[in-house]
């Protein structure tokens, strides 16, 4: 026995417990790599001669120029700004009554699979694919990118309200039931007050998911910033291509981090 | 609790007066930002075009359908090239967003004054640049293709990830750590012994979302050129080809689907 204790090494507890399980996945993953790999055809002559011309390329991203498109880099942003104000506005407005009825425990059975029908549709197509329809549909400019990111808004925000709403405490719900309230008093005073302060930070990064998609509605047509970034690549302007992107950086941390402290101060 | 009292009766308020007239204010604020938004996208609108939407929609409808399912065995390679984008870009964004996390993370940073901050900017500025303007930007440096789009979404997946992740490090049970310290382990052994087992399930999980996302934003990389299904998408859009158009939406669609499926499952054996 005493023999047996010395001669007993530790071993990390595997994280996958099951060996059957654990093989099968390891070889299913490097099948699948090696199927991957050999179907990618690695141009390595060309990747090789490529790579002075891509250090080129790369330089010319350097340093930024912020002044020579000045005035239309200014009107791109500001455009993508306004954009993302009022799909964020409308795409709330309109989750909020869908997202009540995809609550499994506010609405009835007929309206809750309506609404979700409607969430798991606006979900599915990236906010690109439904630009190009729109932009089809309601011709060039702001408006076509409006749409599409007000339309992926109520998926996201209707989904995640929805959630919320199902997981809410019922015991404060039922108390104001208890009073007499009636079914807008309850939502008032029961439903939203526990919801809001998550919905607000949700809100708020829904704007920034916005405002960086309004950067891609551009390039199928649908106005913003992104019009103003395909055309610098377009002209090989790079340097205000950088410029561009620094500015979309710049706008995202700013929003980011007043987002978390306005979430801070709700809570 | 606010009271008002109107003569002699107390009336209950859900709010007190001034904090009621600030609500006021932001509210209208708010409204009047909204409209003046509104009013320059609208100033920018041709509304005839808008007007004649319904009819574009139903002309767009009629030559939408029906469906050329023929198209449909042209789509198989472009959908593997799609599922490899995804899945290739996902493992790279992981195998780099590792080392980023753990020098993002307030607990296992070398340096909270040099490190920290250039890790935090990498995240920041991968997760701000959409994957469709990483392709751009790597169709021009690189040439089209599969690579670029790989490419592509592992840069624009690093940031999320390693976000992430060095939440999920910074909120260990450090009493763990400790344990594993106090046995005169060197921080390798640390790092392996006493972080990694804890993050192991939010990694997993964050792999699995984020592999589920990346399949969804590889169906439009072909756009710009980056290679998978969106190549075949621009394509028969540029050339009118809309009965193509319909079944290249419904491959994404079903495609979207099944991941969605496969990543429930797996999320669902893992955590």
């Amino acid at each position: 026995m005493n023999k047996n204790i010395q001669h007993r090494t530790w071993k990390r507890p595997p994280f996958i417990t099951n060996p059957l399980l654990k093989w099968s996945l390891i070889v299913g993953a490097s099948l699948y790599l090696a199927l991957a790999f050999g179907t990618i055809d690695f141009d390595w002559q060309r990747i090789a001669d490529g790579a002075p011309r891509g250090k080129r390329f790369i330089a010319s991203f350097f340093p930024p120029d912020f002044l020579t498109r000045s005035s239309a880099i200014l009107d791109g942003i500001f455009e993508s700004l306004w954009m993302t104000v009022t799909s964020t506005v409308i795409g709330i407005a309109l989750s909020i009554p869908i997202g009540l009825g995809a609550a499994r425990n506010l609405a009835p059975r007929a309206v809750y699979l309506l609404c979700r029908a409607i969430v798991a549709l606006s979900r599915t197509f990236p906010e690109i694919i439904l630009a190009i329809f729109f932009v089809k549909l309601f011709g060039f400019g702001p408006f076509a990118g409006f749409l599409a990111l007000s339309l992926a808004t109520i998926g996201f925000y209707g989904k995640l309200l929805a959630e919320d709403i199902e997981d809410m405490d019922p015991v404060q719900a039922e108390a104001v039931r208890a009073t007499g309230a009636t079914w807008w008093q309850w939502l008032i005073y029961a439903v939203l007050p526990q919801v809001l302060p998550r919905m607000i930070g949700l809100g708020l990064y829904r704007f920034d998911i916005n405002f960086r998609e309004s950067a891609v509605v551009g390039i199928v047509g649908g106005g913003g910033i992104g019009a103003t970034l395909l055309t610098a690549f377009d002209r090989y302007e790079f340097d205000s291509a950088a410029a561009i992107l620094l500015i979309i950086i710049a706008i995202v941390m700013v929003v980011e981090y007043s987002s978390g402290y306005i979430r801070r101060w709700v809570q | 609790m606010a009271v008002r009292m109107t003569g002699e009766v107390k009336i209950w308020q859900r709010r007190e007066r001034g904090k009621q007239l600030a609500i006021w204010v932001g509210w209208l604020v708010s409204v009047a930002i909204f409209v003046y938004c509104w009013q320059l996208i609208s100033e920018k609108t041709i509304w005839m075009f808008v007007n004649d939407a319904p009819r574009q929609a139903a002309d767009l409808a009629e030559r939408m359908i029906p469906p050329k399912w023929e198209y449909l065995d042209k789509l198989w390679i472009p959908l593997w090239d799609t599922l490899n984008i995804a899945t290739l870009g996902t493992v790279m964004a992981l195998i780099l967003a590792v080392p980023i996390a753990f020098c993002a993370a307030r607990n296992t940073t070398p340096s909270v004054l040099l490190v920290r901050p250039v890790a935090l900017f990498i995240i920041v500025s991968s997760r701000s640049i959409n994957s469709l303007v990483w392709a751009l930007m790597l169709v021009t440096i690189i040439g089209p293709g599969v690579v670029a789009g790989i490419l592509a979404i592992g840069f624009r997946s690093i940031g999320f990830c390693a976000k992430l992740l060095y939440e999920a490090i910074e909120e260990i049970d450090e009493t763990q750590v400790e344990a594993i310290t106090a046995t005169g382990a060197n921080r390798a052994q640390t790092l392996a012994f006493g972080i990694v087992p804890q993050i192991m399930p939010a990694f997993a999980g964050i792999s699995i979302f984020r592999w589920d996302i990346n399949i969804r934003e590889s169906t439009v990389l072909g756009l710009v050129g980056a290679g998978g299904i969106g190549l075949q998408l621009d394509a028969s859009i540029s050339t009118l080809a809309w009965t193509q158009v319909s079944v290249i939406l419904l491959a994404i669609l079903a495609t979207v689907i099944v991941s969605e499926w496969v990543s429930a499952k797996v999320r669902h054996a893992v955590i």
